[in-house]
């Protein structure tokens, strides 16, 4: 479904009997719905599988392709060409929610080329996720994790302490800081996967891949003090 | 078949409607008695010695439920696809009562009268009038629908509602989300682009949908609410109050006389909405005892006994936006929807929640609060029948309002598909067996934002079968979850080694199975066309027999002696035209007839209402209540009044 792809071999259109390219979403002849075939999300919007991407453009192809293949726009057709519309458009918005989102785009694209990763958005692996703390941090990332068990044994005592809070706000602000660091070496990595050769795609992924593990961490131990500070 | 028109319908807690459109606007259409608003009260009539039972809906229902209040279910849709043991705490705010036989698992059964009917059933009931609303107003059957749901309902509570469509005669061609449609209505003359805020507090459910506008693509950015939070809630703390005082005041308990907690309901809702507009409103009772309990409630006090209630609809926005990726102050407008939108205190909140005035905004407002969702449903009927060109350009990307999840080990919740992902949404997952030769892998499918499955909604049971043996760990299961543009749960699946497609039991947690719902289709009767015509002819014969045998017995009715000399001719002389017109073959001057005697008698109804409410609250018996005021109070809906907002 979606498929663009130059050696599809042609088949004969459900409705008018006419060949055409397996990949097309209409049949060129007729116009009618074809049947969904499988196809990744780049395909489905007809791009080259690569991490920098015009999100504008993307947005109003999402659009455009909505407006045609939408289950609306078939209310009243038959119960094939319903089902079609159903099939191709939760493609279309998969694939929306993966690519407009830099960072499910990245785990998408790894996965793509073989990549074992955890998914930060999926929520399944939150639990079995890296539990050990990036080697450079484990020292500060201990003393985080004391004060907050602190602040927590505290609140629940209904108790406040200021200079904690304080130092949990300078710890966040630091956390914050490493995050921003990742994402900008993410994109660095994304620019050596987009216009490198094979090998030095290989690197760029391992690259991401380790980068992808200390974001998943330092968001989750953000996520904590967020809660625990309750701010 | 010649394709008819779609209608849209808003299946309301408290009021329903019927719309299309007209051209390139969007209008709802009234019932025979001129009003817009069916109100969503079902009631039995008594059954006659043989015969079949009859059923009346709307203002008539309403009056049933002050004199016999066994007999009349409303505020239906707060049951609708929910379980037993989710209920049965709600159930005791209700004069219904769930029959005894309803076993648990089973779609609970509501006890009326001599009759049980599921909340799919009765629902059917309300849209079965609304279809032949909207028939008599084309003269053509009605078999297409799209009908609006509360935005955060759930996968078993949009079944219910589906359901309830085929029970009723109609193919329902799409839920549409309450708050979105609302935003339809008010986008379509306005061609807007933005970000847009939809505040919807109606009788029973609260949603808030946040969409961005361009190019006629209505895009919902995230959706949050309460499906149990609205005005009935106001209300029964207005009522909570005065049954209390009344009791502590007087020593008088009301709360074992459901016809007489009816009639103060009836004044707490009155007071609920006079308090909209005056600083102060009263209850003014006589009670059984022959004591009077007055009471006034002036504003800032009832401000702060609704505060809790209202206070509740704070989260979710908040959540919305968070959800969304913006502040407050990104967002361009507010639209509010839903009756309980005209309380002063909650457009304060509204401002508040928003920034609206700090940023010299008001909520947008222009659009009837209670009609502003049925005109969006026509707008969507619109744009799926394809045929008109205002629609056109027009397309609703709508979200899933909860993430769907599978029971992984341990009774931890593996989310598959996140809360405000755009619809259709897919999932695929993979299973396989964990002892040798297993046949069978069974699936649990939950709806909810917790971490563990015993804390969400839980939707199904799939029952994987027909895998073929092998050893544990080696089949591989695909299976394909995808939510629909309805917001309703499909599942597929295939193992993979075999290529079999693996067949799936579903068991619902809740919920009508098909054949259920087969066996409870109203009258196929409806179905049939060539008999439309004779149908709404003898259907317009009926309406007016009911409303002159009432007329007939009026003047014996008290209410009758306060209608001044005019208003009592003004009624005969319309009865004597229907009279003459009531035998002829012609079902549109029939009915003109019954509307223009309906119209005469308005005030009447209006009389005889009030005279019902006060004879319930001083606790006379029905039969009591029957002699002096007649039959007349039960007659069907063109005698009623239909005051209620």
């Amino acid at each position: 479904m979606l498929k663009v792809i130059d050696s599809a071999v042609p088949v004969a259109c459900w409705s008018c009997s006419v060949a055409h390219n397996e990949s097309t979403l209409f049949c060129p002849h007729c116009s009618k719905i074809q049947p969904a075939a499988a196809a990744d999300y780049f395909s489905a919007f007809s791009l080259d599988p690569k991490l920098n991407i015009d999100l504008a453009a993307l947005e109003n192809e999402f659009h455009r392709l909505s407006r045609k293949l939408h289950p609306d726009r078939f209310a009243r057709a038959s119960e094939n060409e319903k089902e079609w519309s159903l099939a191709d458009t939760a493609l279309l918005n998969d694939a929306y929610r993966t690519l407009k989102d830099p960072l499910r785009r990245t785990e998408y694209l790894l996965k793509l080329n073989g990549a074992e990763i955890g998914e930060e958005h999926s929520g399944k692996n939150n639990a079995n996720g890296p539990s050990r703390a990036p080697a450079d941090l484990l020292e500060e990332v201990f003393e985080l994790n004391m004060q907050l068990e602190e602040m927590r044994a505290a609140r629940k005592m209904g108790q406040n302490d200021p200079e904690l809070e304080t130092s949990l706000m300078e710890a966040k602000k630091k956390f914050d800081g490493l995050l921003n660091a990742v994402d900008h070496q993410l994109r660095i990595q994304w620019k050596a996967w987009d216009e490198g050769d094979a090998a030095a795609r290989i690197t760029a992924q391992n690259e991401m891949i380790a980068l992808l593990d200390r974001r998943r961490y330092l968001s989750n131990l953000l996520r904590d003090v967020t809660e625990t500070l309750g701010v | 078949m010649a394709e008819g028109r779609i209608v849209g319908i808003d299946l309301g807690t408290t009021n329903s409607l019927v719309a299309y459109m007209e051209g390139a606007k969007p209008v709802v259409i009234p019932g025979v008695d001129g009003s817009n608003l069916v109100p969503s009260v079902v009631a039995l009539d008594p059954m006659p010695e043989d015969g079949r039972p009859t059923i009346t809906v709307g203002n008539s229902a309403r009056t049933t439920l002050i004199e016999s209040p066994e007999r009349v279910i409303y505020s239906v849709k707060r049951l609708m696809g929910r379980g037993l043991a989710e209920i049965e705490n709600e159930i005791k705010l209700f004069p219904f009562r769930i029959s005894p036989d309803t076993e648990a698992g089973e779609v609970p059964r509501i006890q009326l009268g001599e009759m049980r009917f599921t909340a799919p059933e009765i629902s059917a009931y309300i849209l079965r009038q609304l279809k032949r609303n909207a028939e008599r107003f084309f003269g053509s059957p009605v078999t297409q629908a799209v009908i609006t749901v509360p935005a955060y309902f759930n996968d078993a509570q949009r079944q219910a509602t589906k359901d309830a469509g085929r029970i009723a005669g109609l193919e329902v061609l799409r839920l549409v989300n309450e708050p979105t449609a609302a935003a339809l209505a008010y986008g379509l003359d306005r061609a807007k682009e933005g970000t847009i805020a939809v505040y919807d507090l109606g009788g029973g459910t609260f949603d808030i949908s946040i969409l961005k506008l361009r190019d006629g693509i209505f895009e919902v950015q995230s959706t949050n609410g309460d499906t149990h939070l609205g005005g009935d809630d106001i209300d029964n703390l207005l009522l909570a109050v005065a049954l209390d005082e009344i009791h502590s005041e007087h020593g008088v308990d009301l709360r074992s006389d459901p016809g007489a907690v009816q009639a103060l309901r009836k004044q707490a809702i009155d007071a609920k909405i006079a308090l909209s507009s005056a600083h102060v409103a009263y209850f003014d009772v006589e009670l059984p005892n022959g004591d009077r309990y007055q009471r006034e409630i002036p504003r800032d006090v009832y401000e702060l006994l609704i505060e809790p209630v209202l206070n509740r609809t704070a989260g979710p926005c908040k959540q919305a936006l968070t959800d969304a990726g913006i502040t407050a102050e990104q967002i361009d407008e507010v639209v509010l929807v839903g009756g309980s939108t005209r309380i002063p205190a909650v457009r304060q909140l509204v401002d508040d929640l928003f920034k609206l005035s700090a940023r010299g905004k008001k909520p947008h407002t222009d659009l009837n609060p209670d009609e502003v969702v049925a005109l969006g449903a026509a707008v969507q009927a619109a744009i799926l029948g394809g045929e008109s060109k205002a629609t056109d350009d027009l397309l609703l990307l709508d979200v899933t309002p909860l993430s769907l999840g599978i029971e992984a080990l341990g009774g931890t919740v593996a989310k598959i598909i996140q809360r405000n992902s755009t619809i259709p949404a897919s999932a695929t997952e993979h299973f396989t067996t964990g002892v040798d030769g297993q046949t069978n892998v069974a699936i649990h499918v939950v709806q909810g934002e917790r971490e563990l499955a015993a804390d969400c909604r839980s939707l199904a049971r799939f029952d994987l079968k027909g895998i073929p043996p092998m050893s544990a760990g080696l089949p591989r299961i695909e299976v394909h979850f995808l939510i629909d543009a309805d917001g309703i749960l499909q599942v597929s699946a295939r193992e993979q080694r075999s290529g079999k497609a693996a067949q799936i039991e579903v068991k619902p947690t809740y919920g009508l199975t098909d054949e259920q719902v087969e066996g409870m289709i109203l009258d196929s009767f409806d179905h049939a066309e060539e008999d439309f015509d004779k149908r709404l002819l003898i259907e317009a014969r009926n309406e007016a027999e009911t409303i002159l045998t009432a007329v007939e017995r009026a003047p014996s009715n008290p209410a009758w002696q306060l209608l001044s000399a005019d208003e009592q001719s003004a009624i005969f002389t319309s009865r004597d035209h229907l009279i003459s017109v009531k035998n002829s073959d012609d079902k549109d001057t029939i009915h003109n007839a019954t509307v223009a005697l309906d119209q005469a008698t308005r005030r009447f109804a209006e009389l005889m209402m009030d005279a019902a409410v006060t004879t319930a609250i001083r606790g006379k018996t029905m039969e009591t209540a029957d002699e002096e005021l007649g039959d007349a109070v039960t007659a069907p809906h063109p005698m009623a009044a239909a005051e209620f907002k």
